[in-house]
Formats: structure tokens, sequence, C-alpha cells
């Protein structure tokens, strides 16, 4: 088999991530056992797997993962549209300049705190640290405010503690934006290019944020040993991990990722769910850069969204790693009206590994093998 | 961003309808090619092979492989006709038709010893070896009746197959 040159089949050291996703994957042929004497027609009916193929072809539960679902146009009539005429004037007209007008007064008055404090204050950390973190909230309120966000936050606001890291799920950048909002969380991201990333690497950095690359592979020890590092230091910020590894579009989640599960420490879990009244907020990443989906929130009426922070939860006694991660992202899934799908996020990037086919093929096999015996 | 390119009209719908025997409900072709615009993500036209394997449940399909030889690069209604047989309104004769050309690997209209064994082997991968396997089969060919060199024709296919039928169907979703 060839792997034409963008997805490389996915290498056995990510396996270990998931969970045996036969246990949740439709097979019709397993659900009755065939018995009796073997029979030419049973070698040659492949029809069962023909359904499956088929059937993945027609509709999978991945793909509707990462389906943007913009919000139904109301504008199909002789006063409707005239209406959302004068509303598209008024967005791209009106408040997309003067939103752009805010944002703008925003970084001003962020970098002309935060460049002096940042040079000066070198010596004086813990005080440079806490009005860099003030900074960067106050920079995310002008954010929120420049999409006019409505965001509606339920439950204690978290604590700075050590030992302890947040998970939530993951639909769009501006998640980090929401919930930075409301606390100086450290994030660990993915690296990005163009203006992004040099944001990461210069405000964020200062953050205690951690930054990985999905396409290296020896990344993940290293990237591994900073996060347990991080969540040891008491001075540093609460860590923020978004598990699923991926944007999704807020109507399902994929696996969690057990790298923020097995720290040791407690797991608080944050649920996000956007009302998509208004902008589907899922960045498309890819359909979109960030640019362009910032753009498109800027000159949408509002950002409508729930954010729940739930109860801490730790490993419970005999639960693997995989097992605790998948009863948080039950607890997300739950709270925020969202669909489990037994996927792995990366799997946008790479293949599924030869192992799941493999166990397909053994199970047919292992069929076969016995009724050859029963004659 | 709207989910199709561009719009079918109901002269497309037609035609297609048509061409796939009507195997398929005007609907169904329109979610069909609202699916096919969402996997032909480089609006080529056609879906190609990494286009398919892209969808993690076809990729670990045992066929996937062998359908994509078919498959691959196919246009809509192209695309449409290939699933016709997986509609409910099939025929059991189109059932068994879909399922011989797979087999028939080289298009010379009968399956050999040699294609069987191919197919058998892309379903059982290495958990039966290959003198086992080839025992099996000849050993299931003598039952029912064929000698080891003898090739099956579609005639063959419908009388093994034929009783008690097939099972092959699969449901378009429809908004």
């Amino acid at each position: 088999m060839s792997d034409p040159g963008k997805l490389n089949t996915s290498s056995s050291e990510l396996d270990l991530d998931r969970p045996n996703i036969e246990d949740y994957l439709p097979s019709g042929a397993s659900i009755h056992e065939p018995h009796g004497q073997l029979r030419l027609r049973d070698l040659l009916d492949i029809s069962p797997t023909l359904t499956e193929a088929a059937g993945a072809i027609i509709d999978d539960s991945f793909t509707r993962c990462f389906k943007s679902n913009p919000p139904e146009p109301w504008n199909w009539n002789v006063y409707l549209f005239p209406l959302w005429c004068c509303g598209v004037v008024v967005r791209y007209g009106i408040l997309f300049p003067v939103r752009v007008i805010v944002l703008t007064i925003g970084w001003i008055i962020f970098l002309s705190a935060y460049i002096p404090v940042h040079v000066l204050l070198k010596g004086h950390d813990k005080l440079r640290k806490k009005i860099e973190r003030y900074l960067v909230e106050l920079i995310c309120s002008f954010f929120v405010a420049s999409w006019t966000g409505v965001v509606k936050y339920h439950g204690p606001r978290p604590s700075m503690r050590p030992k302890q890291v947040f998970v939530s799920n993951h639909t769009s950048m501006i998640d980090f934006i929401v919930l930075e909002q409301m606390t100086p969380f450290a994030v660990i991201m993915q690296k990005h290019p163009g203006w992004v990333g040099l944001l990461q690497s210069t405000i964020l950095d200062s953050l205690g944020c951690i930054w990985f690359n999905r396409s290296e592979a020896k990344d993940r020890e290293t990237v591994a040993k900073k996060l347990r590092d991080h969540v040891q230091g008491s001075d540093n910020n609460p860590l923020l991990i978004f598990p699923e590894g991926t944007c999704v579009n807020n109507h399902y989640t994929v696996m969690f990722k057990k790298g923020a599960f097995e720290l040791g420490c407690t797991v608080c879990p944050i649920a996000v769910k956007y009302n998509k009244i208004f902008v589907d907020a899922f960045w498309n990443s890819r359909k979109q850069s960030f640019t362009m989906h910032l753009l498109q929130l800027m000159t949408s009426w509002a950002v409508v969204c729930d954010v729940w922070y739930l109860e801490p939860q730790t490993l419970k006694h005999g639960e693997t790693a995989i097992e605790f991660a998948e009863r948080v992202r039950d607890i997300i899934s739950v709270r925020a009206g969202l669909k489990k799908v037994p996927w792995d996020g990366y799997l946008k990037y790479s293949r599924p590994s030869p192992k799941h086919r493999e166990l397909k093929q053994q199970s047919f096999a292992e069929t076969i093998l016995r009724r050859l015996e029963e004659r | 961003m709207g989910n199709s390119s561009s719009m079918l009209t109901q002269y497309d719908i037609e035609e297609v309808q048509g061409h796939c025997n009507h195997a398929f409900s005007q609907q169904e072709i329109v979610s069909l090619y609202q699916r096919f615009c969402q996997l032909d993500r480089s609006s080529g036209g056609f879906i190609s092979a990494d286009e398919f394997l892209s969808v993690p449940e076809f990729a670990v399909n045992p066929l996937a492989q062998r359908l994509l030889r078919t498959v691959d690069g196919l246009n809509f209604k192209e695309f449409v006709a290939f699933l016709s047989a997986f509609s409910p309104r099939a025929t059991l004769q189109q059932k068994i038709e879909f399922i011989f050309k797979l087999y028939d690997s080289g298009g010379k209209g009968s399956v050999s010893y040699k294609d069987i064994l191919d197919v058998l082997r892309d379903l059982t991968g290495h958990f039966i070896s290959e003198e086992q396997r080839e025992q099996v089969l000849k050993q299931v060919l003598e039952e029912a009746g064929y000698r080891k060199d003898s090739s099956l024709v579609f005639a063959d296919f419908v009388k093994i197959l034929g009783n008690p039928g097939l099972k092959m169907e699969v449901e378009v979703p429809v908004d």
C-alpha cells in the first residue's frame, strides 16, 4: 500500500494514547456469530464488510466533527431581505470599525504598559508577573469586547494552587481568550506561524505557556516533562490543556489524549458551549486562517457562549489514565450537550494505524478457523 | 460558507437518477452531493484515493484498497452509480453483480481461484497462513462441486449467493 506524501500512518507511539476503538465501532458482522460447517458461500459473501465500507463513504462520525454549521439564513422574504441588508450595513459599516478602534485602543494600552513593565521590573519577578497577568487578562477582555462576546461563567472561579490542571473542550483558539479573560492560565498549544506565533513567543511565553509541534514525534517526551515541571511549581499559573488536540465543531467531542491525566494531580474540567445564533464560533482550520476567522467574528452581531467550571476530579483507585480521560470527557460532554465520538482528533493529520484493520481481520480469521474445526 | 460548492439543478438530479437506475430518491441524491462535496476537498470534481482514506472508518476497512481501485477518481454521477448497489431499492442481481466485479480484478468476466484467494487474504491478513487459506478454499470449493482450477462465472455467483439472499444496504441520511 503506497501512502502519498501528505498523510502518514501514525507511529505506534501515538497508539498508546488511544483506547480500543473496536469497543465503540459499529460492526454488523460481529453481532451474530455464524455457526455450522464452513461453506463456499461464507467465504464469498463479503457483504457485511462492503456494507461497512459504503456506510463510511456515505456518512461517518469523524467528518461530522469538523463540519462547519453556519447559522440558518433568515433573509428569504420580501421584508426580511431589506432588514437583513440593513443588518449587513450596520455590522460592516458601523460595528466593525468601532470594534477595530476598540481593539486598537486596547493594544495600545496593553503594549504601553506591558513593555515598560517587562523591561524595567526584570528584577522584581513576583510583582512583574502579577502585573503581566493582569495585563493579559485586560487584552483578552478587549478581544472579547471586539466581538461583543456575551460570556456567561458558571461555577467557582479557578484558584491558583499547585498540582492541578484544567482541561476543556476545544472549538477555536478563541476558547483560550474567553477563558483567559477570567483567569491567567498558562496554556499548552500548537506553535503557529505568522502573527499568532509572534504573540506566542513573546507575551504568552511570560505566562509560562508551553509549545509543542504536532508533526514532531520526539516532541512528546520533552513536552510531557515540561508539563510535569510546570504543575509541580507553586508560583506557576494554572495550566490549561485542550486534550482533544484539535478544534472540533462544538457539537461533538473527540477522544481526549491521556497526557493531561497522568500528571498525578487534580483535573478540573471546563465545558465551553457556543450558541450559534449569530455566528458559528468553530474555527475550521482547513478552510480559514485565524485572521479570517477573527474577522468573521468581528463582523457578526455577537459571540454568545457558556463556560462551566466543573467539579475537580482525581484518578480513582484502579482507574487507568485513559479511563480517567474518558470519564472527564463524559462529564464535559454531558454538561455542554456534546456527543462523544470514538476517534482521535489527530486522525485529521494522519491515517489510522493498521492495528484497527488487523483486529477485524483477526476476528474473521478466527471465525473461519473455528468453523473448520466444527466439521 | 455553505456546504456545497455549487447547487444541483433539477436537470442534473434527474440525469444522475437515470444513470443509477432510480436507485436513489431525489432527496437522497442531494444529500449524496453534499457528502461528495464534503469529501472532495480539493474541489477537483472527483474524490481522490487520499480523500477517501481520510475517512478513518473507511481506512480501517480490510477491503478499502480493493474498493479504491473502482471508486478512485469517479465523478459524482459515477459515484452515485457505484453506491447504487447499496440502496434498498437495488435488486439482488445488482448486489451480486457488485460483489462479482469486486472479485473479478482483471475484468475478464470470470473469477478464478486466485481471485478468491486474494480477497480472502485481504479479509484475514496474517492471522491465517497462506497454506491454510489455500487449503480451506480448496476444501469448500470441492464441497460445492467446483475444482480448484475452475473459474466461476456470474451465474455461479448467483447460485451460491442467491439463496437466501444478501443483506447489503446503507441508508442515506436526508435532512
